[in-house]
């Protein structure tokens, strides 16, 4: 019961927000934070003890199956294992950043601005535990049409022209997914004779080579869209350059994760065959998202669109991390999801902290506002070393884990990646020079910050700081589920993972001689 | 006595944490007091561990603290752990010691700073990751501190942020190094992949064990480790950024840029020379990439005419000898030269901040001159920095330290006469542009009037590095000269190996002595002659066309900079401009545009005219009949 509580808890508060805001925005404020603050102490009180179940009692911590359709197999299936208990609690904590960023930004329809933001949130959440194949493309969809609304009505300049393309991308790639979901329903059917949209039940459904390959693309473009990968990431500059302050957070920092998600969860497992054969393609993409992600960050002058292109690069190396499938890279691929969740939702709330001071996001206009503003410049120094992956903060371990468990199966991409780590120094400090150092080319007057923004700088940076320097606790916290999901589908574990053993490795070495 | 090790980095961590936090609210005395303090208290304990180290001498040869697990995914288990040994003490000496002096110099250069607890609060945080680079158990550990030390560096260089110029150059330190650092990564993935491990005496052992001399794979991956030390080490063909690196303020400049930072590579080499041992054609890569560097940068020395780009090229020579050293096996005459470096580097760019800051600001050594008389005390303590770079005989540090790698390079098996020649040349070029900076600093008539005068915390770091800059040679006195002294040596024995010589005989020796002696002193004869003796010869000499422009390519370093510029940085840029509106949005955009272009078409047809339909009817009809008819 607690992860449909979970999910209630946003919807309840938004339908809340919605309705007291249209007299007092400071209540539908402060519905919104007191939701999510329960959600997350519910999240935290409910999930965290069922970590410590033994490992041998399946991965599921949490499974709830209720019947909803039963006539055409449809059954509303939640359940939670240690994958979707870290990425509940990230969402959460970061809806909790977005309500208090917004909290003096929106100054129209609060109320409906809420209520989007919490219906996003609980969307994102549905996603995160469905697994019920239907009921998670109801989900997915849950999620796409408050976002739709958050950019078009709390937008920027270009806000129409960024949300239609924002909902043209994801509704194409969206439909692909439910022609393949009801593909795989009936391939599965015609086999066994159970028609059902469950996912425990369609793991493992064989099915010839050319039609598994055909379901899976339908599957990976739709996550390819969201992750965003390259070429189709197109849409993510222009909707998160425009959305509000916390639209970018949500979209960076979990938006942009169910694509991820999805790739772990469904297109690796349910096609281990056809996504194998894809392996290279999706990888020579994420190569390329990284370097392209890299070099267009660089030469954008709107600040925004530069995280958001940094965006790109980074979810390259999940991408990436995910088809190498195996549990050195899958786990730097969490701690990157993760990172970058933190990172550049941080750079996003930075960005959005400028506009509020100064009305633009024009890099050229910016400069040496470090002289003003050292507690907003020395966040912002932090957080864009955090996204070039200095160790000693989250985002390094996350690559390095990917780059270090990439290397045996595709040495060339690992290094083309690592390359991306140069091209991140040159735009992340480019960033740095541009808005903080140098000589100031206008005469700002700006303050520096104010209370409520250092305690979410802070919190933000205390969190990066912990996964930087202390990752375990989410290692352990998703092994067994991500062990389970690399499971061969017939139970058959599989395959040690290949890099650790020096006696494995005598054998080639030996050749070398 | 080694429980506590941790604390030794991580003072200098908590300084930094209470230094940002704190920020400008803080009182003076208190950011003083974080800052130095920190330091001091860690060199304090770095003293009691060498005294508990040697106490534990010969049985024990290194020690081990692992304080928590940083994170431990599929068989890949990297420990927050420590590992102190010889090597590493003898790095952490010089990091605390050096550094402490360095920390205690600044409270008076950088009194009237409005940064004054920032410049603190990095410095701290640069003590700090310097001391987790030497204390890694782990190379991935090292490899936090490698980068942290970078970001440190790049935050110091721009520390005067207002300046753009200052800014590009802490950003060109940060990406040039980071290209090295790239290649250091896939170094590490490729020991993992292979060895699987990361833990760096583990990977020793197994790399000895498994792996044949000169094989593929050992050369591989030391060329990779190479790649990380020459990029944070300025040596050729990474070594652009170090002379740019001088627009941070000049205690940086000998904490980082001369003393500590800049020779991680050397301490990167020595602390993996299992790996390179087992790859003769890196360790052969080494020795020319630092007979190359030491010879270039020593020709850039030559025609600088900032005091700092002097000592920057003179820096970057010096590691060239380092690595000389280094890729001919004589691990303990690099290490003993690194630690002289650090003491009479850091004399001297200390020496030059105290003219600097007495001259407000001044660092164009045409604007110097006649300052002997105005600063008596810069004026001597300079002049021992300056001999021992120079490596006067018998009496300078720098003459033991740079004689036992002339000979070593002449001596050792994998040593050879060019090599020995180049550095030879070096050590006469070393001298002649030492001496050409002194005198154009200290002699001739007053040019600019002094304004500032040095206090006691920085003339006080001064006088006690310049008693090391003389005296620490007598650790290390050769046979030849009737010593036969090797405490260094001895120390360092139990964690590098000595070097393997042909050469044993004194005779060759003595004659090696005598030719680094007459190259040194010849130097300082010529450079004395040509500026002082007969100004008028030397100006005619430097008004030759020839000597002229060589004189300008040697001082914008040999063309580097120009020359990747053109096929990086430009094209770099060239791509991010041509493509910023994203080519793959204009193809998706151009889709929309056809969309609407087809909907305008096939909305047109929809006229209401019944012709129109009829006609189209008509036509669709006998299509479709001739088709039938047809096919």
């Amino acid at each position: 019961m607690i992860l449909i509580a979970l999910i209630a808890i946003p919807l309840a508060g938004g339908v809340l927000a919605a309705l007291l805001g249209r007299h007092h925005p400071g209540a539908a404020r402060w519905t919104a934070l007191a939701a999510l603050g329960l959600d997350l102490i519910l999240a935290l009180a409910g999930l965290l003890p069922a970590l410590t179940r033994p490992p041998q009692a399946g991965p599921w911590l949490i499974d709830l199956g209720l019947p909803w359709i039963p006539s055409l197999g449809i059954g509303f299936h939640l359940a939670a294992d240690g994958l979707s208990v870290v990425l509940i609690l990230l969402t959460l904590f970061l809806g909790i950043v977005a309500v208090a960023c917004s909290w003096r930004e929106i100054g129209e329809r609060t109320g409906f601005f809420f209520f989007n933001l919490m219906w996003v949130l609980a969307g994102i959440l549905g996603v995160f535990t469905a697994l019920d194949l239907f009921l998670f493309y109801f989900f997915w969809e849950l999620m796409m049409v408050p976002m739709f609304f958050l950019i078009i009505l709390w937008g920027h300049e270009n806000r129409i022209y960024a949300a239609i393309k924002f909902f043209l991308f994801t509704q194409i790639a969206g439909l692909l997914m439910l022609a393949a979901i009801i593909g795989l329903y009936f391939v599965h059917g015609r086999a066994t004779g159970v028609y059902t949209f469950d996912y425990p039940a369609l793991l493992g459904t064989r099915m010839p080579a050319g039609l598994g390959m055909a379901l899976m693309l339908g599957f990976f473009v739709a996550f390819a869209v969201k992750l965003p990968a390259f070429p189709v990431h197109v849409w993510l500059p222009d909707a998160h350059t425009e959305a509000p302050t916390a639209g970018s957070v949500v979209l960076a920092g979990l938006l942009l994760k169910t694509g991820a998600y999805g790739l772990l969860r469904f297109v690796l497992p349910l096609f281990p065959e056809a996504a194998r054969a894809f392996a290279p393609v999706a990888m020579t993409l994420a190569v390329a998202g990284i370097l392209y992600g890299a070099l267009l960050a660089f030469s954008q002058t709107d600040l925004k669109r530069l995280v958001a292109y940094t965006s790109v690069s980074h979810m390259g190396f999940v991408m990436l991390a995910v088809f190498a499938w195996n549990e050195m890279a899958l786990q730097g691929a969490l701690i990157q999801i993760i990172c970058h969740g933190l990172s550049t939702g941080a750079l996003f709330v930075i960005v959005g902290m400028l506009q509020e001071r100064l009305h633009t996001r024009d890099l050229r206009r910016m400069g040496a506002l470090w002289n003003q503003a050292p507690r907003l410049g020395g966040f912002a120094m932090l957080f864009a070393l955090a996204s070039l992956g200095l160790p000693g903060l989250g985002n390094f371990v996350g690559e390095f884990l990917i780059l270090i468990g990439v290397f045996p199966q595709a040495p060339i991409l690992t290094i083309l990646a690592a390359a991306g780590l140069v091209a991140a120094s040159i735009y992340s400090l480019w960033i740095v020079q541009q808005a903080f150092h140098g000589t100031a080319r206008e005469q700002w007057r700006i303050r520096d910050l104010s209370g409520r923004e250092t305690a979410i700088l802070g919190v933000l940076t205390a969190a990066i700081v912990w996964l930087g320097v202390y990752p375990q606790p989410v290692i352990e916290t998703a092994r067994p589920a991500l062990a389970h999901l690399r499971q061969a589908p017939d139970g058959a574990p599989a395959p040690a993972p290949e890099p650790v053993a020096v006696s494995g490795r005598q054998g080639e070495i030996d050749a070398q001689r | 006595m080694l429980e506590p090790l941790w604390l030794i980095p991580a003072l200098p961590l908590a300084g930094f944490v209470i230094l940002a936090l704190g920020g400008t609210r803080l009182p003076r005395w208190a950011a003083t007091l974080t800052g130095v303090g920190s330091v001091g208290a860690s060199a304090l304990l770095t003293l009691v561990t060498v005294v508990a180290f040697l106490g534990g001498l010969p049985d024990t040869k290194a020690y081990t603290r692992t304080v928590w697990t940083w994170f431990d995914v599929a068989g890949l288990s990297i420990g927050a752990s420590f590992y102190i040994d010889a090597l590493a003490l003898t790095m952490m000496v010089v990091i605390t010691g050096v550094g402490f002096l360095i920390h205690l110099y600044s409270v008076g250069y950088m009194a009237h700073d409005d940064g004054y607890s920032r410049f603190f609060a990095y410095m701290n945080l640069f003590v700090g990751a310097m001391l987790i680079l030497v204390m890694a158990d782990n190379l991935m550990l090292l490899y936090l501190g490698w980068e942290g030390v970078g970001a440190c560096s790049y935050l110091l260089i721009g520390f005067w942020y207002r300046d753009p110029v200052n800014g590009y150059a802490a950003r060109k330190a940060f990406v040039v190094t980071r290209v090295g650092d790239t290649a250091m990564a896939v170094a590490l993935f490729l020991l993992f992949d292979q060895l699987g491990s990361l833990q760096i005496q583990e990977l020793m052992r197994h790399a000895a064990s498994v792996w044949t001399v000169g094989a593929t794979l050992p050369t591989v991956v030391a060329l990779l480790l190479l790649g990380g030390a020459v990029g944070k080490s300025a040596q050729l063909p990474l070594q652009t950024w170090l002379p740019d690196a001088m627009a941070g303020p000049t205690p940086v400049s000998a904490l980082i840029h001369a003393a500590t930072m800049v020779t991680a590579g050397v301490y990167l080499i020595a602390r993996t020379h299992v790996l390179f041992d087992l790859a003769p054609v890196a360790l052969t890569v080494v020795a020319v990439v630092g007979a190359a560097t030491l010879l270039i940068a020593g020709f850039s020395g030559l025609c600088q005419k900032d005091i700092k780009r002097v000592l920057a090229y003179s820096t970057v020579s010096q590691i060239g000898y380092m690595f000389l050293a280094l890729g001919v096996g004589a691990w303990a005459a690099a290490m003993f030269h690194f630690m002289i470096h650090a003491f009479f580097k850091a004399l001297l760019f200390l020496g030059a901040g105290a003219v600097i800051h007495a001259l407000g600001g001044e660092q164009d050594l045409s604007k110097m001159g006649g300052l002997r008389k105005e600063l008596p005390l810069i004026y001597l303590v300079f002049l021992a920095g300056a001999a021992s770079l120079s490596a006067i005989p018998l009496v300078t540090a720098g003459f033991y330290s740079k004689d036992m790698i002339i000979w070593e390079v002449f001596a050792a098996t994998r040593g050879g006469t060019l090599l020995w020649a180049a550095a030879l040349a070096g050590a006469l070029l070393t001298s002649i542009y030492t001496f050409r900076m002194f005198f154009l600093c200290f002699e001739g008539p007053l040019v600019t009037p002094v304004t500032h005068r040095p206090g006691w915390t920085m003339t006080l770091p001064l006088a006690v590095l310049a008693i090391f800059s003389l005296g620490a040679g007598f650790l290390e006195i050769p046979h030849s000269l009737g010593g036969g002294v090797r405490l260094f040596s001895d120390f360092i024995q139990s964690a590098l190996p000595p070097t393997a010589l042909i050469h044993k005989r004194e005779g060759y020796e003595v004659i090696c002595q005598l030719a680094a002696a007459a190259a040194a002193i010849g130097g300082i004869a010529l450079i004395w002659w040509l500026m002082l003796r007969a100004p008028q010869a030397g100006q005619a000499l430097a008004r030759r066309p020839a000597v002229a422009a060589l004189s300008r390519f040697w001082l914008n370093g040999w063309g580097f900079d120009r020359l990747y510029d053109l096929l990086f940085e430009r094209p770099y840029i060239f791509l991010a401009h041509i493509d910023r509106h994203d080519i793959v949005d204009g193809f998706f955009n151009l889709l929309a545009r056809l969309a609407s272009v087809l909907y305008a078409w096939a909305g047109a047809t929809q006229t209401g005219r019944v012709r129109t339909y009829a006609a189209g009817l008509t036509v669709g009809a006998a299509a479709l009949i001739a088709w039938v008819v047809w096919l």
